[in-house]
């Protein structure tokens, strides 16, 4: 019987992806709509279909935080948790529906804008552009945390 | 139609008080039994017991006469007390294990016959989370969106019929994704998940629907009101789910938990490396 207990890179990296996204979506929804008020909570071009997708995508977000939570404690308890490539997929995680978030739904399906103005060019480079920072930042984690794999004793 | 509601609503008579009154008298029963347990040499859980008394002192915060007023004439005021009554009481109530608590303290012939009855077809249907998902936000859809709210308004016993089907319709859907007594044979941990995750998002759903067409339609209130109501829906009917989805995936990381720590637990003890 064989009981030595292997890291889990690939487990780790998907749940802390998963609450990269949950999180990055639930920032928008608590600093944009609530604190700012930039997007709204509704506005009247909405169609029904919308707020269904709404629905399902916003459940969809909890679920990622809550179960990406719940798989990196597993994996800690059964210490095969790689935290360096964790951190890296949390970033690339926030980065990532970042970007999404600001090419697919605000450019290419239209859903909403960032901001209500008449000049939306600045707001939509800062949006893409914390993403790409974002997933950046997690893309400069993950080679670091590869090279120290491949270097030395893994953390 | 609407001349109704001008006028002043009755001073709380005892009748008022019925809800109340039955809530403590439930509360007051659990406490009797429960201490029956624990002289027949049942273990003592005091979370439990406190989750079970915090669950009856939602329900009655949500009763009260003055609060039923509020309810009565104000959408927000209905709104809290329908976030009391089909959500978070549920869960204290639930996590309370109150049939455990009667089975022990019945005769062992009732308990016998309970979980036989329990087997039936019939409550594997209604036990299943799925059939209780459409019976807690069916419903939810049908109250709002056709003219039952109104209805309700003007006929004291539909307004209490329904707060009736919120408190079973949401002990219902909240037992059968965490719910720690015995009952039918339940689907795992997958489908839980699923169908708190479709909860979620119709429950979302419907909160914008009611705020972007006003729904209920040709009820007295105001559209300010009934899109603060529709909001404080939304938001605090996440935080329920929230909590459903939290006591699940605790149930799910103790579960997977058990061989592992075993396992550790004897390398540790035996020092077996191999």
């Amino acid at each position: 019987m064989d009981i030595k207990i292997e890291p889990s890179a690939k487990k780790s990296m998907w749940a802390a992806a998963l609450i990269g996204i949950g999180v990055m979506a639930a920032v928008d929804e608590i600093i944009f709509h609530q604190i700012l008020a930039w997007h709204h909570f509704y506005d009247r071009s909405t169609t029904d279909i919308a707020l269904m997708t709404d629905g399902f995508l916003h459940a969809a977000e909890l679920i990622a935080i809550i179960s990406g939570f719940f798989i990196l404690l597993d994996l800690q308890r059964k210490q095969t948790l790689v935290k360096d490539k964790a951190w890296a997929a949390f970033f690339i995680g926030l980065g990532g529906f970042q970007l999404f978030d600001g090419i697919v739904d605000h450019k290419v399906l239209r859903l909403h804008q960032v901001r209500y103005v008449d000049n939306l060019l600045p707001y939509d480079i800062g949006w893409n552009l914390a993403g790409l920072i974002l997933l950046g930042t997690g893309l400069i984690l993950l080679r670091r945390a590869k090279r120290r794999k491949t270097n030395g004793p893994s953390a | 139609m609407k001349e109704h509601y001008h006028h002043e609503l009755p001073q709380a008579t005892w009748t008022h008080w019925i809800p109340v009154a039955l809530i403590v008298l439930v509360s007051l029963l659990y406490l009797y039994l429960y201490f029956r347990c624990l002289r027949k040499g049942g273990r003592s859980t005091f979370l439990q017991v406190g989750s079970f008394l915090m669950g009856t002192l939602l329900l009655t915060i949500a009763l009260w006469p003055s609060v039923m007023n509020w309810g009565h004439s104000d959408l927000r005021g209905h709104t809290v007390q329908h976030l009391l009554i089909a959500m978070y009481a549920p869960i204290f109530l639930v996590m309370g294990s109150p049939v455990t608590v009667v089975l022990k303290a019945a005769p062992p012939a009732w308990s016998r016959k309970f979980l036989q009855l329990m087997k039936s077809p019939f409550f594997k249907f209604l036990g299943h989370p799925f059939t209780a998902f459409i019976l807690n936000i069916g419903g939810m859809f049908v109250l709002y969106l056709t003219p039952l709210y109104v209805r309700s308004l003007e006929d004291p016993v539909i307004h209490y019929l329904i707060h009736v089907h919120f408190l079973l319709a949401g002990y219902l859907f909240t037992w059968s994704l965490i719910g720690p007594d015995p009952g039918p044979k339940r689907p795992g941990f997958y489908t839980r998940l699923l169908v708190i995750f479709l909860s979620i998002a119709t429950h979302g759903f419907l909160s914008k629907l009611i705020y972007a067409h006003e729904y209920p339609r040709n009820s007295p209130h105001p559209v300010s009101q009934i899109q603060q109501a529709a909001k404080m829906m939304y938001y605090w009917g996440d935080l329920s789910e929230i909590i459903l989805l939290i006591i699940l995936f605790t149930y799910w990381y103790f579960n997977k938990g058990r061989p592992q720590q075993n396992l550790s637990i004897i390398r540790k003890k035996t020092n077996y490396t191999k």
